[in-house]
């Protein structure tokens, strides 16, 4: 008794777990606080007790690396080391943009790959035919924009239910 | 444990429509009792015969639908009371949950208490029987301590000495944990409770599904349960109290059903146990549970157990088998039921849940709303299979089976 569309568009665990985000969790980059962080931020999600938290150092308005830790699923982990190397050497202007096709990317199935080029990011696209795992995917990336509103002075305005925070600045 | 299986599974599972569905292609795998279980045909039949052919308000209607339903709705309150045990049935109060319960005790006990005084609680309890004790220790100023677990991950007698003393004035504990699954030594608690002066509550959302509860043999003060955990629908808690104590208490809510004569100034409350019932309550729901108490009944509380035991005692059997798999909880397991908590690999909980899903086994995952139990256990969460009486071996081999799987896709060869 399968629903309609997924008859139409099997999902598999195969986009969820590709190679790339198992690598990613067994495998961690840029696991740890940075020395030279200039914002560090946090979030978690209640409804599983995935956390995670991040050091940014930016650099004449530029990322020169990030680093994190926390616990949780393979989900969770992933995104966030992906992101520490993905983000690293962009602009906040170009990190921001970046944020925000990668939540576009998690949350809409029907996301067009082809239309930014997200490099390996591109693995995490799987989440979004997940719906309750949507939010570990997400997790990361909110506490990112939480870190790049406190750098550039401005405020998040989130509405998801993932409760980030900056930790110092 | 060879020991044959009184229960004859395959005529339960014939009448729960839910499990004959699939699940991405595969036959449902329900472990997930612990949060709530699936309801046999008869629940569903009295749940929409009600609406049918008798819907109403109840007590106060003076026609023949609302004397049916008010007859129903009572000879429910009668069935509790006689499944518990209850000397009568003024003893039972129908609540949203075992939640809406403990808070009903959390609030009207605690504005008897005084800077000073003591709850004591356990290690292993659920939310609910923990943050409603925290709002009152703000109120009060009253202060919380804690039955540690023993080195089995047990609360026993010599844990709860240490926590109960002349401050102590409530003990609130759950009797079976939805996490470790070990059953609490409630009646020697109860005994200790009553030596000191204090009131004896039982959180027995998870006992009261699996093993015979009698709350005279508790030895308890008030204890606590939840219709959806044990084939009735949501929506119905039951809050069983002494006769004596219940009459002494204030009132939880006010409003309709619950008063007896009402002026501008002020109010008389009805008899128990109406008292704590304001407004319309669960009409539908409640009836509906008798239904299933009828169904636990007819197959005996004694045999679910055993079957609930034995189902358990293989599955721990079958999962201690699997390298890498830690399993939470008493190490013996006749020290515990129907529940197990586990960890595998280092192949997250929620990760683990994912994956069993896609072969059509639903199980928890998460901290199962006992945050300060994963924090004593020292892991952020578990997963946690759960059965019930319409589970089988099958069912627990496919767990088996879908774990290794989980496994191989975390890169563990299925061998091991």
């Amino acid at each position: 008794m399968s629903s309609n569309r997924e008859a139409q568009n099997p999902v598999d665990l195969d986009d969820l777990y590709r190679d790339v985000i198992l690598d990613h969790y067994r495998s961690p980059r840029n696991r740890g606080a940075r020395d030279d962080a200039t914002v560090s931020a946090e979030g978690f999600n209640p409804s599983c007790g995935d956390e995670i938290q991040l050091s940014v150092a930016i650099v004449n308005g530029t990322l020169s690396g990030l680093g994190f830790g926390g616990s949780g699923c393979s989900i969770s982990q992933s995104s966030a080391s992906m992101m520490t190397e993905a983000m690293s050497g962009r602009s906040i202007e170009s990190a921001r943009e970046m944020s925000s096709h990668v939540q576009q990317m998690l949350t809409d199935d029907g996301f067009d790959l082809d239309a930014v080029d997200l490099g390996d990011l591109e693995a995490l696209s799987g989440v979004a035919k997940f719906p309750v795992r949507i939010k570990c995917g997400l997790l990361a990336w909110k506490v990112l924009d939480q870190a790049l509103a406190n750098a550039t002075g401005e405020s998040v305005t989130d509405d998801s239910d993932i409760p980030t925070r900056v930790t110092s600045s | 444990m060879t020991t044959a299986t009184p229960l004859d599974v395959a005529a339960i599972r014939a009448q729960f429509p839910i499990l004959s569905r699939e699940v991405h292609g595969q036959p449902l795998v329900y472990l997930d009792n612990a949060a709530t279980t699936q309801k046999p045909q008869s629940v569903i039949d009295a749940l929409s015969g009600y609406y049918s052919t008798m819907n109403a308000n109840i007590h106060r209607g003076l026609h023949t639908l609302a004397e049916e339903a008010t007859s129903a709705y009572e000879g429910v309150r009668s069935q509790v009371a006689e499944f518990v045990g209850a000397s009568s049935h003024r003893e039972v109060v129908f609540t949203r949950n075992t939640t809406e319960s403990l808070n009903l005790l959390a609030y009207t006990l605690g504005t008897r208490l005084r800077p000073g005084d003591e709850i004591v609680l356990s290690a292993a309890e659920h939310h609910s029987n923990l943050v409603p004790w925290q709002l009152v220790t703000q109120r009060s100023g009253a202060v919380l301590r804690f039955i540690e677990l023993n080195d089995d991950q047990q609360i026993d007698v010599d844990t709860a000495r240490a926590a109960i003393n002349a401050n102590t004035r409530i003990v609130s504990i759950v009797h079976m944990s939805n996490v470790l699954g070990s059953i609490a030594p409630v009646a020697e608690i109860a005994e200790m409770a009553r030596s000191v002066g204090a009131t004896m509550i039982v959180d027995a959302a998870q006992s009261a599904p699996h093993i015979p509860v009698n709350v005279n043999e508790l030895g308890a003060d008030y204890v606590a349960f939840s219709a959806h955990k044990m084939l009735g629908p949501t929506g119905v808690g039951v809050l069983w109290g002494r006769q004596e104590l219940l009459a002494d208490l204030d009132p939880f809510l006010g409003g309709g059903e619950m008063i007896s004569v009402v002026t501008r100034e002020e109010s008389s409350w009805a008899a128990l146990p109406h008292k704590f019932e304001a407004g319309t309550p669960n009409i539908a729901d409640v009836i509906a549970f008798g239904a299933a108490l009828n169904f636990l009944n007819e197959v005996g509380m004694d045999a679910v157990a055993a079957h609930d035991a034995e189902l358990t005692h293989y599955a721990v059997e079958q999962l201690s088998r699997l390298e890498g798999l830690d399993i939470y909880g008493p190490a013996d397991p006749v020290d515990r039921s129907a529940v197990i908590a586990f960890n595998y690999r280092d192949i997250h909980s929620h990760d683990i849940a994912t994956i069993l899903d896609r072969s059509g086994i639903a199980v928890r995952a998460g901290h199962h709303c006992a945050q300060p139990l994963m924090r004593t256990l020292g892991v952020p969460a578990t997963a946690r299979a759960s059965f019930y009486l319409y589970n089988e071996r099958s069912e627990v081999d496919a767990l088996v089976d879908g774990l290794l799987e989980a496994g191989e896709r975390f890169g563990f060869e299925r061998g091991a």
